[in-house]
C-alpha cells in the first residue's frame, strides 16, 4: 500500500511537471512576443522592453521554466499585469465561494445520481429506467449556461423564490448562503449527474448478473438488501473513478456557473482576466485547477482499497 | 438484446431477392430509433446553416426603432437589444458550431489516432507519450482554449485549435486501448511473422479494429466540442462578436433576460437540440457497432 502510494505519488509528480511545462511553453509557443502579449496592445516599444527584462525573457528557455517552476513551487504564481497584486492571493481571495459551490454540488449530485442509477438499474427496462436514461442524454447535451438562465428566468425571474445572482459568505449565515448556492449547485450538477447515473446503471447491471447476486436472492435475501449490500457495494469501483473524472466537468464547469450566477469565486477570477488580457491570472489558475484535479484522482485510486478489499496493491 | 451472435439469415443465401419484402429503409428506421432521430434533426440543422443566406431575415441589420420585439410579427422568433432578427441570427449560429464541431472532432480522431497507433505499437514509446497525454488531460479543457484564445487574436481557427488539444489524449487513450488488445492477436502476429514491415502492420492489420469506436468517440468528441465553444463565445474567449454565434447571442442577451427571454431561449434550444441530435448519432451508431457496450449503457 505505501510503495502503491509512493509509485502514485512520483508519477503523479512527472504528470504535473509536464502540465506544469504545457502551461509554461503555451505562451511561448503563441505567436507572437510573449512581452508584446503581457504588456498589451497599448504599450509602447520601451514598456514592452522594460517587461521583457523583469520577466527575464531574454534567458534561455529551461533556465526560465526552472526560474518559474522554483517560484511555483514556493506558492509564488506570478503577478496580475492588471492589479499587481500576487495571483496566488487573488485565488485566496476567492477560495471560499468555488469551494462552496463546488462542494455542494457534487454532495447533490452523488447523492442524486446513484440513488437514480440504482434504481433505473434495479428496474432496467421499465418506464423509469428509460425515463432515467432520457433525463441522462439530456444531461450531456444541455449546455450548463442556458440550464443557468432558464433556472434563473423560473425560480428567480417568474416565481420570484430564489435571489437571482451573487453570493453571501456562509458566515452570514448558512440560510442565505445556501438561497444564494441552491440553483448555481443544481445548474452545474446536471451533466456530473447525467454522467455518473449512466455509469452506476451500467456497473450495477454487471454487478447484478453475477453469480452471487443469484445465490444471495435464492437463500432469500430481500430485494432491497441484494441491491445495496451485495450490488452497490461491488459496483463502486468504477461509480468512484467515474466521480473523479467527471471533476474536470466540474472545473470547467465551475467558470461558466460563477458566470452566469454573478459568484465571485475563482471561476469569475479567470472570466474577468480574459477582457482584461491578464495571462498570469490564467496561467496561475490553470495550474491550481489541474493540481486538484490530479489530486481527486490521486485520493480516488488510493480509495480503492477501502471500498473493494480484493483490491490490493502490490 | 440477445447476447450471442447469431449468424445474418442471408449469409449464405444469395443476397438478391431477400431484402424486397419491406422497404429497406423502414426496416433501418425501425431498428435504429436513435440514430435515424438524431440524424434527422442534425440533417434539419445543416441544412438551415447551409441554406442561412437564402433563408428569410438578416442577421446583421439593426433597427433601433425595434428592439426586443417579442416573437411573431414581421420576426419568427423576435429581435435582440440591436433589433436584429433573433432568427435569422440564430439560424446563422449554426454555421460557426457546426464547422468547430466537424473540425474538431476531425483534427482530433486524426491526430488522436496517429498518436495512439504509434504509442500502443511502439513499446519504448508508450509509458513517455501517455505521461504526457495524462498531463495534458489534467489540464481543465475550458482553461486551456480560454488560456490559447487570450494569447492570440480571437477567430474560428484558435477556436478549433484551442478545442482540439484537450480533445486528443481522449482519443489517444482510446486508440491505444484498442491497440493493445489487437497486438498479440494471431492474425497480427502471423503478418509480423510473414515479414510485412511495421507501418504495413499497423495500418492494415492493427487501425482497421479502432475504427469503430473512433467512430463512436468522434460524434461524441463533435457534441462537446460545440458546447465548449459556444461555452468560449459565452465567456468572451470564443468566436469574435461580430460572427453571430449561439454562445455570443446568449452573453449579450442575459442583461434582458427578464423583458426578452427569447433573445436567450432561441439560441439556447437550438445549441441544446445540435448537441443533442449528435449525441444520439453517437449513441445509435454505438448500438450498431458495439453491440456489448449497448446492452450496458
Amino acid at each position: 500500500m505505501l510503495k502503491f502510494a509512493f509509485d502514485r505519488l512520483c508519477s503523479i509528480a512527472v504528470v504535473m511537471v509536464i502540465a506544469a511545462l504545457l502551461v509554461f511553453l503555451l505562451i511561448h509557443l503563441a505567436p507572437g512576443d510573449p512581452a508584446a502579449i503581457i504588456a498589451g496592445d497599448n504599450a509602447t516599444t520601451e514598456q514592452v522592453a522594460a517587461l521583457r527584462h523583469t520577466l527575464g525573457l531574454e534567458d534561455p528557455l529551461p533556465l526560465q521554466f526552472v526560474r518559474w517552476a522554483g517560484a511555483v513551487l514556493g506558492g509564488d504564481l506570478g503577478v496580475s499585469i492588471f492589479s499587481g497584486a500576487p495571483v496566488l492571493g487573488l485565488i485566496v481571495q476567492r477560495l471560499e465561494p468555488t469551494v462552496s459551490l463546488a462542494l455542494l454540488t457534487m454532495l447533490v449530485a452523488v447523492v442524486l445520481a446513484v440513488s437514480v442509477g440504482v434504481l433505473a438499474a434495479a428496474k432496467a427496462g421499465s418506464l423509469i429506467d428509460r425515463t432515467v436514461m432520457v433525463f441522462a442524454v439530456l444531461g450531456f447535451s444541455v449546455p450548463v449556461f442556458v440550464v443557468g438562465y432558464f433556472l434563473i428566468y423560473v425560480f428567480s425571474i417568474t416565481l420570484r423564490w430564489l435571489p437571482v445572482q451573487g453570493y453571501t459568505p456562509i458566515a452570514e449565515g448558512v440560510r442565505p448562503w445556501l438561497e444564494h448556492l441552491i440553483l448555481p449547485a443544481v445548474t452545474l450538477g446536471l451533466a456530473y449527474v447525467a454522467l455518473i447515473a449512466r455509469i452506476t446503471r451500467a456497473a450495477m447491471l454487471d454487478v447484478l448478473a453475477e453469480d452471487y447476486v443469484r445465490t444471495a436472492r435464492a437463500k432469500g435475501v430481500t430485494p432491497g438488501r441484494v441491491l445495496l449490500k451485495h450490488a452497490l457495494r461491488n459496483a463502486g469501483v468504477p461509480i468512484v473513478t467515474i466521480i473523479g473524472i467527471g471533476v474536470a466537468l466540474l472545473i470547467g464547469g465551475v467558470v461558466i456557473t460563477e458566470t452566469v450566477f454573478n459568484l465571485p469565486g475563482v471561476g469569475r477570477l479567470v472570466v474577468d482576466a480574459i477582457s482584461k488580457r491578464d495571462y498570469p491570472i490564467i496561467q496561475g489558475v490553470t495550474l491550481v485547477f489541474s493540481g486538484v484535479y490530479v489530486v481527486v484522482n490521486l485520493l480516488i485510486d488510493l480509495s480503492y482499497a477501502l471500498i473493494d478489499p480484493r483490491v490490493s496493491y502490490k | 438484446m440477445t447476447a450471442i451472435a447469431t449468424v445474418p439469415p442471408d449469409a449464405d443465401r444469395p443476397p438478391a431477392a431477400e431484402v424486397r419484402r419491406r422497404p429497406p429503409l423502414w426496416r433501418f428506421v425501425r431498428r435504429n430509433p436513435t440514430l435515424v432521430l438524431g440524424l434527422a434533426i442534425l440533417v434539419a440543422i445543416a441544412a438551415a446553416a447551409v441554406l442561412a443566406p437564402l433563408l428569410p431575415g438578416d442577421p446583421f441589420t439593426m433597427q433601433p426603432s425595434r428592439r426586443l420585439a417579442p416573437a411573431g410579427g414581421a420576426f419568427l422568433l423576435g429581435t435582440d437589444a440591436l433589433g436584429r432578427d433573433v432568427f435569422a441570427r440564430t439560424v446563422h449560429g449554426a454555421r460557426v458550431s457546426l464547422t468547430v464541431g466537424l473540425s474538431v472532432a476531425a483534427l482530433s480522431v486524426l491526430t488522436g489516432l496517429a498518436i495512439g497507433l504509434t504509442a500502443g505499437y511502439v513499446r519504448g514509446l508508450d509509458t513517455t507519450v501517455m505521461r504526457l497525454m495524462d498531463a495534458l488531460m489534467s489540464l481543465p479543457a475550458i482553461l486551456l482554449a480560454i488560456a490559447l484564445v487570450s494569447l492570440t487574436k480571437a477567430s474560428v481557427a484558435t477556436v478549433i485549435v484551442a478545442i482540439t488539444v484537450p480533445e486528443i489524449p481522449r482519443v489517444v487513450r482510446l486508440v491505444r486501448a484498442v491497440v493493445l488488445t489487437v497486438r498479440d492477436q494471431p492474425y497480427v502476429q502471423a503478418a509480423i511473422a510473414g515479414g510485412a514491415r511495421t507501418p504495413k502492420v499497423i495500418v492494415r492489420h492493427i487501425m482497421p479494429s479502432t475504427l469503430a469506436p473512433l467512430v463512436v468517440q468522434a460524434t461524441y468528441v463533435c457534441a462537446s466540442a460545440i458546447l465548449i465553444e459556444a461555452a468560449l463565445s459565452f465567456l468572451g474567449a470564443g468566436s469574435p462578436p461580430d460572427i453571430p454565434s449561439w454562445g455570443n447571442m446568449i452573453a449579450s442577451s442575459r442583461l434582458h433576460l427578464a423583458r426578452a427571454p427569447w433573445t436567450m431561449f432561441a439560441p439556447g434550444l437550438a445549441l441544446a437540440l445540435t448537441v443533442l441530435a449528435i449525441n444520439l448519432i453517437g449513441d445509435g451508431l454505438r448500438d450498431r457497432l458495439d453491440p456489448r457496450l449497448a446492452r450496458r449503457m
